[in-house]
């Protein structure tokens, strides 16, 4: 309890850090302090407080003085704030920390994508060193698990794309063309890109989370010591799985994609598999090759950010999380800018 | 600190188990008001166990915990949140809130008082990281920017943030170097003759044993072999406590006891 006895604040009972909300605030000029109970160094921080501000503490016990000291010897004195910057240079200086992290992300990408094809170089011409069974591996995490989803996911893409289709083109009694709208759209387009995204957000995500976490346990620096080469043995066979298995994830997609919309066309306008084939074979090659050359750009890219993103982990889990749900982000809409630049150089080149 | 101190810590019968593995089996320890109590033990024998037991994270399958003279097991609710304001905890590795910086670590238990002010709040947590030997630049930095040294100081003055009258320390000086290890020794030592705490100390430091602890307790065999000072302990005739006191590095320690002893007197 405090109360204001002539001039003076006067303290009794307890002053621990549960009673310090109930002082009054501001600077009192006298303290009586000879009524206190129980003082804990909250308390005695605010006595403390009180003196440095000017004011007298009269009837401290024994026992409350000698906390009063060791409370006061341990005191941090602050360092001086550094002054402020003026809020445009802060603006310029927070742009220029922007512009400058992006390049070095791409700067490091570069760096990546180099020690990559230089592992690759190397394990041609050492073959010895290349490690088979890691690349099989990868092949079977990549590839034939992600084979369910991405098969599931382009039939019914074929399946809507045919069925919304087909109420558009009746109206113009174009119901036929509706092939040729599948298998541009699915073999060129939505094939390829929906794979490479599933992809990318499956085996992104696993390359940040297996390489980080073998960061954050020092496991790379391990290796290292022991003479492997992180590149041969880590990135190597996980991009090349990626380059080997989406193509292959992509030419899944295709035959999906079509075998749905074909069913779809068949139940909808009574288009016969047979029909839907015949139209099917003047058109589909050209695409479905436009389609696929990409697959092994989407692959590289995605390898490579994910691995990146893996190698920058460091040593706390938060960091683990976060490098993870970036390496995601980026592979996917680096997959996206890539396919978007495809379309402009086919149509420039005339394909 | 008279020897008929009142327990703040009395464990009886205590029986712990994980499935049919059994950790304790009738264990009894007390910790007087002021002391500090070093629990050694070798490794497997549940010294952390205990612990945590104690500060209500492990559930025993028999016996009582008493801190305060208030069965913990038995309370619920604010009774058991004014019980738990009156200890802290710090764990092996500091257990730091990773998404907050020192200061806020420490103002997180302090938040929980009310009415307190944003810079009353401030100005305590930088006095108990202060008060931890943290420098004042550490207030800013996030955990994963400390070394491991700083981050059990930093886990200390979060503990220490409620003015609590027990401390539950965690191996505090493992994985220190020496010079960090007496640190926080003295330190240990300093706040408890400042804050009259009562510290619960598991450790398998013989050099913090020797310069802190006024009592140690040995656990072996599923329960408290035996309790005592130092001097107590190197009589115990038991081949494991015999071992673990008159080993070579018990000899060491012994040494630079003396040595210290020496210096100061």
């Amino acid at each position: 309890m405090a109360e204001q006895r002539d001039g003076a604040l006067v303290l009794t009972g307890d002053l621990v850090v549960w009673t310090l909300a109930q002082l009054p605030g501001g600077r009192a000029g006298r303290i009586d302090a000879a009524g206190l109970g129980r003082l804990d160094t909250a308390g005695a921080w605010f006595l403390i407080g009180q003196r440095e501000a000017g004011a007298e503490i009269a009837g401290l016990s024994e026992r409350h003085s000698q906390l009063l000291d060791s409370v006061a010897r341990a005191m941090a004195s602050p360092d001086p704030a550094p002054a402020p910057l003026p809020g445009w240079r802060r603006l310029l200086e927070d742009v220029g920390r922007r512009v400058v992290s992006g390049l070095i992300f791409f700067r490091e990408l570069a760096e990546y994508l180099g020690r990559f094809i230089a592992a690759l170089l190397r394990a041609i011409r050492h073959p010895a060193d290349f490690r088979l069974t890691s690349l099989v591996h990868h092949c079977q995490e990549t590839g034939l698990r992600a084979v369910p989803i991405v098969a599931i996911m382009s039939f019914l893409i074929g399946v809507v794309l045919a069925f919304q289709g087909s109420t558009q083109l009746r109206q113009f009694g174009a119901e036929v063309f509706v092939v040729d709208l599948i298998a541009i759209s699915v073999l060129r387009e939505l094939g390829i890109l929906l794979t490479a995204i599933i992809v990318a957000g499956r085996t992104a995500s696993a390359l940040t989370a297996s390489i980080g976490s073998m960061k954050m346990r020092e496991e790379i620096d391990a290796m290292r010591t022991l003479g492997m080469d992180p590149d041969m043995v880590l990135i190597l066979p996980r991009v090349l799985a990626l380059i080997v298995t989406l193509p292959i994830l992509g030419l899944v997609s295709d035959v999906t994609g079509l075998l749905g919309g074909a069913i779809m066309s068949w139940i909808e306008l009574g288009i016969s598999p047979s029909m839907f084939l015949a139209r099917l074979g003047d058109i589909a090659v050209g695409h479905a090759v436009v389609g696929l050359v990409k697959a092994p750009v989407f692959a590289l890219i995605i390898g490579v950010i994910g691995c990146h993103a893996g190698m920058k982990v460091g040593k706390d889990a938060e960091s683990l999380g976060s490098m993870t749900s970036t390496a995601v982000v980026n592979a996917i809409f680096a997959v996206i800018i890539a396919d978007a630049l495809f379309s402009i150089f086919f149509s420039v080149v005339g394909l | 600190m008279s020897s008929e101190a009142e327990n703040v810590i009395e464990v009886r019968g205590l029986r712990t188990q994980f499935g049919s593995h059994v950790v304790h089996d009738g264990l009894d320890l007390d910790v007087k008001r002021g002391e500090i109590l070093g629990v050694v033990g070798g490794s497997g024998t549940g010294k952390s166990v205990l612990l945590r037991s104690i500060v209500g994270l492990l559930k025993p399958a028999a016996g009582t915990i008493r801190v305060f003279g208030q069965d913990v097991g038995a309370l619920s609710g604010p009774a058991r949140e004014a019980v738990e304001r009156r200890w802290g905890v710090m764990f092996q590795d500091g257990a730091l809130f990773s998404s907050l910086t020192v200061r806020e670590n420490v103002e997180v238990p302090l938040r929980a008082v009310p009415g307190l002010g944003d810079q009353q709040r401030q100005g305590l947590a930088e006095l108990k990281v202060a008060m931890a030997g943290l420098p004042w630049n550490a207030n800013a930095k996030f955990p994963s920017d400390l070394s491991g040294g700083m981050r059990k100081r930093a886990g200390l003055a979060r503990a220490l943030a409620l003015d609590p009258e027990i401390v539950f320390l965690d191996e505090p000086t493992a994985g220190l170097d020496p010079i960090g290890a007496t640190a926080f020794d003295r330190l240990i030592v300093s706040l408890r003759d400042a804050l009259n705490l009562s510290v619960f100390l598991v450790t398998h430091d013989l050099d913090t044993l020797h310069a802190c602890c006024d009592r140690i307790a040995v656990l072996a065999e599923k329960k408290v072999l035996t309790t005592g000072t130092m001097s107590q302990m190197l009589q115990v005739d038991h081949p494991w406590v015999h071992e673990y006191f008159h080993g070579p590095r018990a000899r060491a320690a012994q040494v630079t006891d003396r040595a210290a002893d020496r210096d100061e007197g």
